[in-house]
């Protein structure tokens, strides 16, 4: 007898078990690829199609289906780091093919040889370029993710790629990259004596010790 | 939860801490100074924690002592003034007074040594007026907090609701500064004025006065001061002195002296029910609403042994650090450095031009012999010095590895925002290493990557948006060409139906032109045939099938010169080169003389129609045929076109016109 209670006793078991489950599937069902929306969040959004595909999100998309990681040149290293701790798969350097890793820009156009043809605002991915039909076009610098897009439609070539300039706000404590200004102004005011401060482009920025 | 402090509480200590040799003297012996005015004050555009304003003057104005040079802008910031009157001579880039030496938007003002001032506009009874606009008095000054990060005092005031205690900060812990302490001794009244209106526009509870006892003459001038006002005026002030320790004067720091409580990380002191300010700040606010004139100047330290006469000095704001020097007997040395604010946070410049801003509290030079530069960094030796000193109970050596192998997650998890950068940490390090420098290097890095994120977040969202509106618009696109497509199919059958009734085209030219002409041409001739039909509708029976299919080879001819003459106008106008385009145009003058010709001799044979429809096939292709080749030759000239293209286009145009 005791076998029949045990099986039955199983079964039952299983049974609520599998409601459990049942339910579980529908009450927590996950919408869309969970893992697509954490790769995308960690591509750049510069949306440059250098991977080849056309924008981020498509390449997220690729990425999750098995393609590789090392295809995004405006993330460079740190983003396929990234990648390849989330995913699990082994971290490749850049691939060279889809292009190198480059320091930030922001495109510039100069207004006065833009003929308004509008190909640049069509081309840019994220509508960072404001313009009309024989007006003139400008590069909305805050929205430009610096992808490049633009360049090649532009009929006269009037679209410069320039690097972010330096801001105080944003720079990163890079001590060693200030240029030394010569104090050499003072020698002129009389207040120096011989050479006094000529050689100062000799002396090292450093955290002041006490 | 309610703060309670009497004169006779409890003073607490905050953990690690130093005390560095102070070398507050000789600079806080002399009285401040006021030197005469520089040659050419720089005032930046942006001397607070925030977005610049708007600029609302120009090159060559001339401007008063006190006239505000820029509009707060959006984030709602500060505007300067211009420190006296002058003639505003540029408005370029000028080396900032920061760490980075680079360079901002700064306006050049030459002063007239006249200091013609600009209406002040004081406020008799604050309680007059609502809070919210004593506090907009106050942003329009241009009060930021002159103890060292320069937040504006308006925005912290008005963020803080529910003070129990108002701390005014007169610790001045850092060595070699003593401007507070000069400013104590000099203007305690007025800096108590400040005190009154600050627990005023707080309403808070009571209002602490904390000074540390190192500057005995200070606080009996403010004990002075404090036995002279009315006890009425400032309800429950009380004057603390603490001990001399290096951080107190840390707004973190003193809270926890003071109340033995501790700011929540990420939290503001607001949230403990605590507003801190400084001294000079609460002198800068007595002074915008008593006297209505905005921050133009504060009291600078120049000290060092680098200065022949070290002391204290009010600066008008723009003032060159140079400047002041050499009016202190600035005797450089070799590898002379010149550091804004103290030796343990303050920042070597790299320029001397800069200016004085609102949060430069010290200028010292040192000698080589005074302050050694670092030596090179050497290992980390595990000895702990750093995590004992540390003012903030953090673990200074796991951040310098986790700095080191740039591994932020870590640094985040080791609290490296609650880093007040006061610098112990490297000064106590045996093996001199720059330990700030690197979390300082650190924080930016987190910080970039947070605006990083965030500029992703928005170009992702904007990706997407352009996607949708791509999909929506093509959908509408096809959706009106269904339309068209549908509206031109009811037109045909209309028209077939029409057909038999339409009257003889004979008197309707046939129109072979070319171009628009051609197309303007049968229209007028569908126009009038459809006239003739609508005048005569009963005889229109009579005429034979024979005249609506005539009707109908014109309509087609018109159309086929029409469609001839359409891609020459859609002609791509650009990188043609001028000698291409003239070519181009010559074989378009001929293309076009020859289909005229033939127009009229197709008007001619007007009997005929059958010759006609050949000669103008003909004539048709003989104008392509010339096209094609204008438009090689162009293109091969265009390879090696190295001419303008505004003169291409230029010709190009002419060409058309021809």
């Amino acid at each position: 007898m005791s076998w029949i209670i045990g099986i039955s006793a199983l079964a039952l078991m299983a049974l609520i078990a599998g409601l459990i489950l049942g339910f579980a599937a529908i009450r927590f069902r996950v919408e869309s690829d969970p893992i697509v929306e954490q790769i995308d969040s960690i591509l750049p959004q510069t949306q440059c199609g250098q991977c080849g595909y056309p924008g981020c999100r498509p390449y997220a998309e690729a990425i999750a289906n098995g393609d590789e990681l090392n295809k995004c040149p405006p993330g460079g290293q740190a983003t396929i780091d990234k990648l390849a701790d989330l995913l699990g798969r082994e971290a490749k350097p850049l691939d060279a093919a889809h292009g190198e890793e480059d320091i930030k820009k922001v495109a510039i156009i100069r207004e006065d040889e833009c003929i308004g043809c509008t190909k640049c605002i069509q081309a840019c991915p994220v509508d960072a370029i404001l313009g009309a039909t024989k007006q003139m076009h400008t590069v909305i610098a805050d929205e430009c993710t610096g992808c490049d897009l633009c360049v090649e439609p532009c009929p006269v070539d009037c679209i410069d790629m320039v690097p972010v300039e330096p801001k105080p706000e944003r720079w990163k404590w890079q001590l060693e990259q200030i240029p030394i200004v010569e104090m050499n102004h003072l020698a002129e005011l009389g207040q120096t004596q011989a050479n006094g401060s000529n050689e100062a482009e000799t002396t090292k920025q450093q955290q002041v010790n006490g | 939860m309610a703060i309670e402090i009497t004169a006779t509480s409890r003073l607490w200590n905050f953990p690690g801490g130093v005390q560095p040799d102070e070398r507050k003297s000789p600079a806080n012996l002399q009285p401040i100074q006021r030197f005469p005015l520089a040659p050419m004050l720089y005032i930046p555009l942006r001397q607070h924690a925030g977005a610049a304003g708007e600029l609302c003057v120009a090159v060559g104005d001339y401007v008063l002592k006190g006239q505000p040079l820029t509009i707060p802008g959006v984030d709602n910031g500060l505007p300067v003034h211009a420190s006296t009157s002058g003639t505003i001579k540029a408005i370029t880039e000028h080396p900032l007074n920061h760490p980075s030496g680079l360079s901002g938007l700064t306006v050049h003002l030459q002063p007239d040594d006249q200091d013609a001032p600009y209406p002040h506009q004081p406020i008799a009874d604050i309680h007059a007026i609502s809070q919210r606009e004593v506090l907009q008095h106050l942003q329009q000054m241009g009060i930021a907090g002159l103890g060292g990060a320069g937040f504006p005092t308006a925005r912290k005031v008005a963020g803080a609701r529910n003070i129990d205690a108002l701390i005014i900060n007169g610790i001045e812990c850092e060595p070699y500064i003593v401007a507070d302490d000069r400013l104590m001794r000099e203007h305690a009244a007025k800096i108590l004025r400040g005190c009154e209106l600050l627990q005023q526009l707080t309403s808070a509870k009571s209002v602490i006065f904390a000074i540390e006892d190192n500057k005995p003459e200070a606080i009996n001038a403010v004990a002075t001061a404090i036995a002279e006002t009315s006890s009425t005026t400032i309800a429950n002030i009380i004057l603390r002195v603490i001990p001399t320790k290096y951080p107190s004067g840390g707004e973190k720091q003193l809270i926890q002296i003071l109340t033995g409580k501790q700011v929540p990380a990420n939290g503001l002191p607001a949230d403990i029910g605590i507003l801190m300010q400084n001294v000079a700040t609460a002198y800068a606010v007595a002074h915008a609403i008593d006297v209505g004139e905005p921050l133009l100047e504060r009291v600078v330290t120049l000290t060092g042994e680098a200065l022949h006469h070290p002391g204290t000095a009010w600066a008008p704001l723009g003032t060159p650090v140079e400047y002041l020097l050499q009016q202190s007997g600035f005797q450089p040395s070799k590898h002379q450095r010149v550091i804004i604010g103290g030796p343990m946070m303050g920042y070597t410049i790299a320029n001397l031009q800069v200016p004085v801003t609102k949060t430069t509290n010290c200028i010292l030079a040192p000698t080589a012999s005074e302050l050694t530069p670092a030596d090179a960094e050497m290992a980390c030796i595990r000895c702990g010095a750093c995590e004992q000193a540390c003012p903030a109970s953090l673990l200074p050596q796991q951040l310098y590895w986790h700095a080191k192998a740039q591994d932020y997650d870590a640094l985040k998890q080791h609290h490296i925002v609650d880093c007040i950068e006061c610098g112990i940490c490297a000064y106590v390090c045996p093996s001199q290493i720059p330990l700030v420098q690197y979390y300082r290097q650190a924080k930016a890095e987190i910080r970039e990557q947070a605006i990083e994120h965030q500029k992703a977040e928005i170009a992702r969202q904007r990706f997407e948006a352009r996607q949708l509106r791509l999909e929506r618009e093509k959908e509408e696109r096809l959706e009106k060409h269904r339309r068209a497509a549908e509206a031109r199919k009811a037109a045909q059958a209309a028209r077939a139906a029409e057909a038999p009734t339409s009257p003889s085209a004979a008197d309707t030219k046939p129109s072979a032109g070319k171009g628009t002409n051609a197309a303007v041409q049968a229209a007028l001739a569908r126009a009038k045939a459809k006239k003739a039909a609508q005048e005569q509708p009963d005889s229109s029976a009579s005429i034979g099938p024979s005249a609506a299919v005539q009707a109908a080879i014109e309509r087609a001819k018109a159309k086929k010169a029409a469609q001839a003459a359409a891609p020459e106008q859609a002609e791509p106008v650009a990188d043609k080169g001028p000698s291409a385009a003239v070519q181009a145009a010559i074989e378009r003058a001929k293309a076009k003389k020859a289909a005229q010709a033939n127009a009229e001799s197709s008007q001619s044979a007007e009997p005929a129609p059958e010759n006609n429809t050949q000669s103008d096939k003909q004539d048709a292709i003989a104008a392509a045929v010339a096209r094609a080749k204008a438009r090689k030759a162009e293109r091969e000239q265009a390879k090696g076109n190295t001419e303008s293209q505004n003169n291409a286009a230029e010709n190009e145009r002419k060409g058309k016109q021809n």
